[in-house]
């Protein structure tokens, strides 16, 4: 299969700290990758050099084969590649519907945003996600009323709506209740049958819900190891710096 | 759910129908019985209010909606009134040079002033070249991604820059002493007189009411809500795959235009323009009259000017030393007490919380949280309804 993603010898050093130290990364189309490692691994800082926030000190990275080295944020967003932010980062005061027909525009030029009206084909996006979101009985109110998981999933719902080939998703349980976590994981399973998905988090429990393939374990600016949930779980290397010792359980 | 839609439908027809009909009768009322019931003073000073509601209007624009406060609309406006103000000093036999030129020796008609003697030009450039400045001012700020303090202190830097450009330019455009409209003649009529005037105003009138629905249209549908996203998460939208830089640059433009009107407007119904009108305070006063009214609303920034300017006369004119702290502590109280202006205490239902400073409070007929719970009302539909 094409690799939809590849990473090569990256760098980022910001006066002199190396964020990133050069990665190597590469990821098939179709995969859903668990992205895993501890506080200042440069989870984050990968995300934002693949999304054009931040520019590689040295390094590449390839995108369907295509450099995105200084291409802007939203021409990378144009090209296929959605990013959901830590913390939820909707538009607050508009609707859940204006939320998400915002993102579906497919013309985002000024003055076609300006003239043109609403095509029935992108209502019909839109009425889709709000279901796929499960947020049918809010869509004409406005999201600073939502709750912090109905905001995660209408986040989610704004990244599937641009439509892009490679999602990518920081930490989306964090903060979020036992159940709500559970229903962001199966969102994710469900978007990942057709997208491709890098989902970085911190939560275990979820890792292992959703990580049916690969995981990859970063630590200090470069990966650690890769391999399967299983694999990674019993690697001594990433036991030592992040997972620590599994408590001993009876039975095993 | 079809026919709860077509309800839904027709209440908003509806609503547009009254509305509607309370802004022609709003035009007819201030542009038709207005003139005729005031003396020609008064109406004059009403037409330079309405003047510069417009300019509120466009910085509502910007600031309520989209974020930006600009502290230099002055030059915009300023733009505007020069632009008319030559056109009427060219107002002379073939061959004449306005008086002042002579003063300081000029001979010949500097270049910049030729395109002025045509009134298309003349009306084109009241607005193209206000908005073209914003435009090019606001490339260079929004391309560099310089926002929030950074981009009002800008703006206020231009605005310095401009006002001693045009200070210190006597032999180009009479410097300190600015233009006199008033004894000029606009097709064969005296600027100052009550024809002319009254002609002005009823223009002021409708221009103000072209402009609102301008406004209005620009900030409903997609191109507005993108307008509130910028405010809100500009990085979002970024991410979203929306260049923010030709947004801003375009709505910048389309304010610095609007203030351009509003100071032509303004201009002939003062009688003169002087680098004045590019001072600070004037600038950051604009500021004052929409947060006063509340952002983001329009209507508010042309109550907010009205309500500040007539305050002002009165004060001014019976207590001339308390004005000033008057302003003062009128942008105070908006700060700390109505954050959202007159309109957004309005809006929110502000009243209640004054009723219940007096001990009165309404009567609660269940939790509102259930009340207004989408959920709760989608059941009791369906319960009524099967």
């Amino acid at each position: 299969m094409e690799n939809i993603l590849e990473i090569e010898n990256l760098t980022v050093s910001f006066d002199g700290f190396k964020a990133l130290n050069n990665l190597n990364f590469r990821m098939n189309a179709g995969e859903l990758r668990v992205v895993i490692g501890p506080n200042g691994a440069g989870k984050t800082t990968f995300l934002d050099v693949i999304t054009g926030k931040v520019q590689p000190t040295s390094g590449c990275v390839l995108f369907k084969g295509r450099n995105l080295q200084n291409i802007p944020e939203f021409k990378i967003a144009r090209l296929g590649i959605g990013r959901k932010f830590q913390t939820p980062r909707v538009y607050l005061n508009l609707t859940v519907r204006e939320n998400l027909d915002l993102v579906c525009n497919r013309n985002k030029n000024v003055f076609s945003t300006l003239f043109s009206r609403p095509k029935s084909a992108e209502r019909r996006t839109v009425s889709g996600l709000i279901e796929t979101v499960g947020l049918e009985a809010k869509v004409d109110l406005s999201a600073s009323l939502l709750s912090h998981g109905e905001k995660q999933r209408l986040e989610i719902g704004m990244l599937v709506a641009q439509s892009p080939d490679l999602l990518l998703v920081d930490e989306p349980a964090a903060g979020l209740t036992d159940e709500e976590t559970e229903n962001v994981g199966a969102l994710l399973l469900a978007l990942a049958e057709s997208h491709s998905i890098i989902a970085i988090e911190h939560d275990m429990e979820f890792v292992r819900q959703i990580a049916n393939n690969q995981v990859t374990v970063l630590h200090q600016g470069s990966v650690l190891c890769e391999g399967t949930m299983d694999e990674v779980q019993n690697d001594e290397q990433v036991i030592e710096v992040y997972l620590g010792e599994a408590p001993p359980t009876p039975g095993e | 759910m079809g026919s709860k839609q077509e309800i839904e439908q027709k209440q908003r027809r509806k609503k547009q129908f009254a509305e509607m009909g309370i802004a022609i009768s709003l035009l007819i009322v201030l542009s038709v019985l207005l003139p005729a019931v005031l003396p020609a003073f008064q109406l004059r000073l009403a037409g330079r209010f309405f003047a510069l509601a417009i300019v509120a209007l466009g910085l509502d624009l910007i600031w309520g909606y989209t974020g930006l406060l600009s502290l230099g609309h002055g030059i915009f406006f300023a733009l505007g009134g020069y632009a008319l103000a030559m056109h009427l000093k060219l107002q002379l036999p073939e061959g004449q040079l306005p008086e002042f030129f002579t003063l300081y020796g000029v001979k010949e008609l500097p270049l910049f002033w030729q395109p002025f003697h045509s009134f298309p030009v003349t009306l084109l450039a009241i607005f193209a070249i206000p908005g073209i400045v914003a435009g090019l001012l606001g490339y260079l700020v929004f391309r560099n991604r310089i926002k929030g303090v950074y981009f009002s202190i800008l703006t206020q830097a231009a605005l310095l820059v401009f006002f001693n450009l045009f200070n210190g330019q006597q032999e180009l455009i009479n410097g300190t002493n600015g233009l006199k409209t008033d004894t000029e003649t606009i097709f064969g009529v005296l600027v100052s007189s009550d024809d002319a005037q009254k002609a002005f105003y009823v223009i002021t009138i409708i221009l103000l009411g072209l402009i609102y629905y301008l406004c209005r249209w620009l900030t409903s549908g997609r191109f507005g809500r993108l307008l509130v996203a910028i405010r809100d998460d500009e990085t979002r939208v970024r991410f979203s795959g929306y260049d923010p830089t030709g947004y801003k640059v375009l709505v910048f433009a389309i304010s610095g235009a609007i203030a351009g009107i509003a100071g032509a407007l303004y201009t002939a119904q003062t009688g003169i323009i002087t680098p004045s009108f590019m001072e600070v305070p004037f600038s950051i006063e604009m500021v004052i009259w929409v947060a006063v009214g509340g952002r983001a609303t329009l209507i508010g920034a042309i109550i907010g000017t009205l309500l500040v300017q007539l305050a002002r006369t009165f004060l001014s004119g019976n207590f001339p030393e308390v004005w000033l702290f008057f302003q003062g502590a009128l942008f105070l109280i908006v700060v700390t007490v109505l954050p959202d202006g007159i309109v957004g205490w309005v809006k929110n239902q502000g009243w209640k919380d004054v009723f219940a400073w007096f001990g009165y409070r309404p009567r609660v007929q269940t939790y509102p949280s259930l009340e207004q719970d989408l959920e709760v009302i989608k059941e009791k539909q369906d319960i009524l309804g099967e």
